[in-house]
């Protein structure tokens, strides 16, 4: 308090001192810090916590059982037709990846960066982009139809029954990228945890719980904490990094060329690769607003993921939301200026024609909520960001079903122009795959700390307001 | 401190200047035609780099990025090179533009001439004349205006301390970006995509955005580093450096991937009229600069600041940043001479005299506008951050 006054009293000091707001609030020790953090861990959980698990088991069921009739039965079981090869199930698998973008950007780009406040969300990011990465491939999997041939993407020999594969398609690139972006990213993430896993095991071994203790310290792979530990996993964090960081670019660069390499209209263009990832990263931030919006207020943790981590978050979705923004105008611009009249119908229909609902719903969730985030008030409001986070949610799994069923569905021969609509089956392993997610993340949330404790201990001194003499020791 | 413009500056601007007026006089004597192309070439080129001054600025307001204030003197002086761009840009157009924009032939657009076009006559509604010059006078206009509001904000800051200042550059920092993110796009269409009317790629702004920073990059480092070399800006230490040139390697990478990408999904899908745009740069003896331009701009810069260390050395960071300012030349030169000259093109006495009278003007300005104010700000908010960066 004294000090505040005496703040106020000077002219403002020449410094950035109001432009850096503490990481978290409040004054917290090592000890605070890490009972916060693995309190969600250590003790019983609530009843949300059981309706939401209980509910998501349920929809993760239902998603399986719907899985296993496709399988039993075939293919046709979903809605798609011979005009139309691709719709629900490659709109969730890119929907899905384009999710766990924000993960992997946090712990890389964000970390080239210098953007301190990412140590709060980087845990719960990285966890997202590993449960969407498992989500997103069940799509591409299932709609091969005869699943226990899916080996045969991988290029084995032809005595395996499958033939050399294709390594000019795109498709066949998704399965390197993918499987790449995947192995690095829980690598990664598994990395970081070790610290914390060691702090849960030891804090278990003080309370005399064996169990507890026993399992941790299995997880954690013998962390000691000593020098030559931090000094390799230092050393290995940065290497991660480093492979983490054009990975954030490749992953929906290559998705994106699934469509961009074709002939169909709306899909060749050259702005795909750039457009998709800032696609990605745009609703990978907003899932993981909705999530931590919902996981702070249950877990306690206001004081860790505060209104400046949500404010920041936003800005970043302003960003890649008008960049996508300006990605769709130029989009529409050079489909007229192009002359080319299949280009250009493409793009009529999308807005006019049959589908114009899903466009409009597109537009307004992608190009115009996030505008919202201008206003610092709207920037700043907790139950508006959800609502907003949500609308880009739903905006960004409209945008690839519009640039994947509008620019099929009505092809060069309008002899075989149709429309598809999708069959319980489909929707059903969709809402699976959200109750997949959903197990996952509140499974992870009881089991591992959330946000990564040994990286913000790190800057608790930083962050401490009081002087020196003041501080705990 | 300010910085003295020396007489060796001075000399060696006009020096530079004068072989530029020979050299362009030698190439309307004999080949006017690529004369204009190169002076389009050149300008366009010095426009990007000032205009990613001035973006550069916008960007570390709206960041709240705290390291560049020691550096930030520097992209601002850059920006003061817009007017110039825009008065040589009118007269290019004005005077020659009927010959570099092929659709500024009003027969195109006629239906009964024998020389009507369908295609280009489709694009009416952007390209044409009155539209073309509403949008220059608007995107020159709008980037001076924001240029000279930056500056007035910075230097009015160095004389009274108040947070005003910073704040207001914040507010513009965010409608000059908004601007930016569509007028980079379309100046790039209008300046360069037109040139080869036929042809379209939605990546093109962006690509061009790319080439604009990375150039505009190396222009700041090379500045930084010639004003440490004489004594100013002691403040800026080898993480500053590190910082520009994790920019410079960064974003020359990033170049490369926007460059690949258009590159790979129009020779991927092989659409005649998409295709002949990169046909036309593998013939007439193009085909050579087209992949010396993926070398020079991709795997040199790449090969020379990769390590930390070259990023933290001077030497290496100028050859890495005088490696990619004449790349990236190179880069719009192979924008716009296949469609304009097409076999006529050459790279001799009228290129290199050309540019260098370009770079001597451009000396001249950015050097005068440095001697204006001090070379290091004062009482910016990020100062003391800045003075105390260490990575």
């Amino acid at each position: 308090m004294q000090m505040h006054e005496t703040h106020n009293t000077i002219a403002v000091p020449p410094d950035g001192a109001r432009l850096r707001t503490p990481l978290i609030k409040g004054v917290k020790t090592y000890t605070q810090l890490s009972d916060d953090i693995c309190r969600p861990v250590e003790g019983k959980a609530n009843k949300w916590w059981w309706a939401a698990f209980t509910l998501s088991v349920i929809a993760m069921t239902w998603g399986f059982l719907c899985i296993a009739y496709e399988v039993g039965t075939g293919i046709g079981v979903w809605g798609l037709n011979k005009t139309v090869g691709w719709a629900w199930d490659i709109t969730n698998f890119v929907w899905w990846i384009g999710i766990g973008h924000a993960g992997t950007l946090i712990s890389a780009i964000l970390l080239l960066f210098r953007q301190r406040w990412r140590m709060s969300i980087n845990r719960s990011a990285e966890a997202m982009t590993i449960f969407a990465v498992v989500c997103a491939g069940l799509f591409p999997v299932f709609h091969m139809g005869r699943v226990w041939l899916a080996y045969w993407v991988l290029p084995l020999g032809n005595q395996f029954g499958s033939l050399w594969v294709n390594f000019n398609s795109p498709l066949l690139w998704d399965v390197f990228a993918i499987s790449t972006y995947f192995s690095v990213s829980l690598v990664f993430w598994y990395m970081g945890l070790l610290p914390d896993l060691a702090t849960i095991r030891d804090r278990a071994g003080l309370a005399g719980r064996k169990t507890m203790q026993y399992v941790y310290s299995w997880l954690s792979f013998g962390w000691k904490g000593s020098a030559r530990d931090w000094s390799r996993f230092e050393e290995v964090s940065l290497v991660l990094a480093g492979l983490s960081t054009p990975l954030v670019l490749s992953v929906h660069t290559i998705v994106s060329m699934d469509f961009a390499t074709s002939l169909v209209p709306g899909w060749h263009t050259t702005i795909f690769p750039p457009y998709f990832v800032a696609g990605a990263i745009f609703s990978g931030f907003a899932m993981v607003l909705t999530l931590m919006l919902v996981a702070r207020k249950v877990l306690n943790l206001e004081d860790y993921i505060t209104v400046e981590h949500v404010e920041a978050m936003n800005k970043i979705i302003t960003l890649t939301g008008s960049i996508v923004g300006v990605a769709y105008l130029t989009e529409f611009f050079i489909a007229w200026y192009s002359g080319v009249e299949y280009e250009a119908y493409a793009f009529l229909n999308r807005a006019t024609g049959p589908y114009w609902w899903a466009y409009w719903s597109m537009m307004t969730c992608n190009v115009i909520t996030p505008q919202l985030f201008w206003f610092r008030k709207i920037r700043r409001s907790l139950v508006l960001t959800f609502i907003i986070s949500i609308f880009v949610n739903i905006g960004m799994w409209f945008e690839r079903f519009v640039i994947i069923v509008t620019s099929l569905h009505r092809d060069y021969l309008p002899s075989s122009w149709v429309m598809y609509s999708p069959t319980f089956v489909e929707v059903g392993m969709f809402i699976g795959t959200m109750g997949l997610f959903f197990t996952l993340f509140l499974l992870f949330c009881r089991v591992f700390p959330v946000i990564a404790l040994a990286e913000l201990k790190s800057v608790i001194k930083q962050i401490d307001e009081r002087p020196e003499n003041e501080r705990p020791h | 401190m300010k910085y003295t413009v020396t007489k060796n500056n001075k000399m060696i601007a006009i020096i530079m200047m004068a072989v530029g007026v020979l050299a362009i006089a030698y190439g309307f004597m004999t080949n006017p035609n690529r004369q204009w192309a190169n002076l389009l070439v050149d300008n366009f080129y010095f426009m990007a780099i000032a205009l990613c001054g001035t973006f550069f600025v916008a960007v570390q307001y709206m960041a709240q990025a705290g390291w560049s204030a020691v550096v930030k003197r520097v992209p601002e002086a850059m920006g003061q090179f817009l007017p110039v761009s825009a008065v040589v840009m009118f007269i290019i157009f004005i005077f020659h533009g009927h010959d570099l924009y092929h659709w500024t032939h009003k027969e195109l657009f006629d239906p009964a001439s024998p020389e009507y076009d369908k295609i280009i006559a489709g694009k009416a509604g952007y390209l044409n004349t009155p539209f073309f010059l509403i949008r220059m006078v608007l995107c020159f206009g709008l980037w001076i205006l924001f240029t000279r509001m930056f500056r007035k904000e910075s230097i009015a800051e160095d004389l009274d301390s108040s947070f005003k200042h910073f704040d207001k550059s914040i507010t513009l920092a965010a409608a000059f970006l908004v601007i930016f993110a569509v007028s980079s796009s379309t100046s790039a269409w209008d300046f360069l995509m037109s040139i080869d009317t036929h042809w379209f790629s939605t990546m093109f702004g962006w690509y061009t955005f790319a080439g604009l920073f990375v150039s505009g990059m190396s222009v700041t480092i090379l500045l930084i580093l010639y004003l440490k070399n004489k004594g100013y800006m002691q403040e800026v230490n080898e993480n500053h450096l590190h910082d520009v040139g994790k920019f410079l390697f960064g974003f020359s990478i990033f170049w490369t991937y926007l460059w690949f990408c258009q590159f790979m999904l129009i020779w991927y899908a092989n659409l005649p009229e998409e295709v002949y745009y990169f046909q036309e740069r593998w013939e007439h003896g193009y085909k050579t600069l087209f992949i010396l331009n993926f070398f020079i701009n991709f795997i040199m810069p790449f090969l020379v600041l990769m390590a930390r260390d070259t990023k933290r050395n001077k030497k290496f960071l100028f050859v890495g940043a005088a490696i990619v300012f004449c790349g990236h030349w190179l880069d719009v030169f192979l924008m716009v001479m296949p469609g304009t000259v097409k076999a006529e093109w050459g790279i001799g006495i009228i290129e290199i005299g050309t540019f260098l009278g370009f770079l001597g003007l451009f000396i001249w300005i950015v050097f005068h506008s440095l001697a204006k104010a001090n070379v290091v700000p004062k009482h910016h908010p990020m100062l003391n951050e800045s003075l105390r960066h260490h990575i």
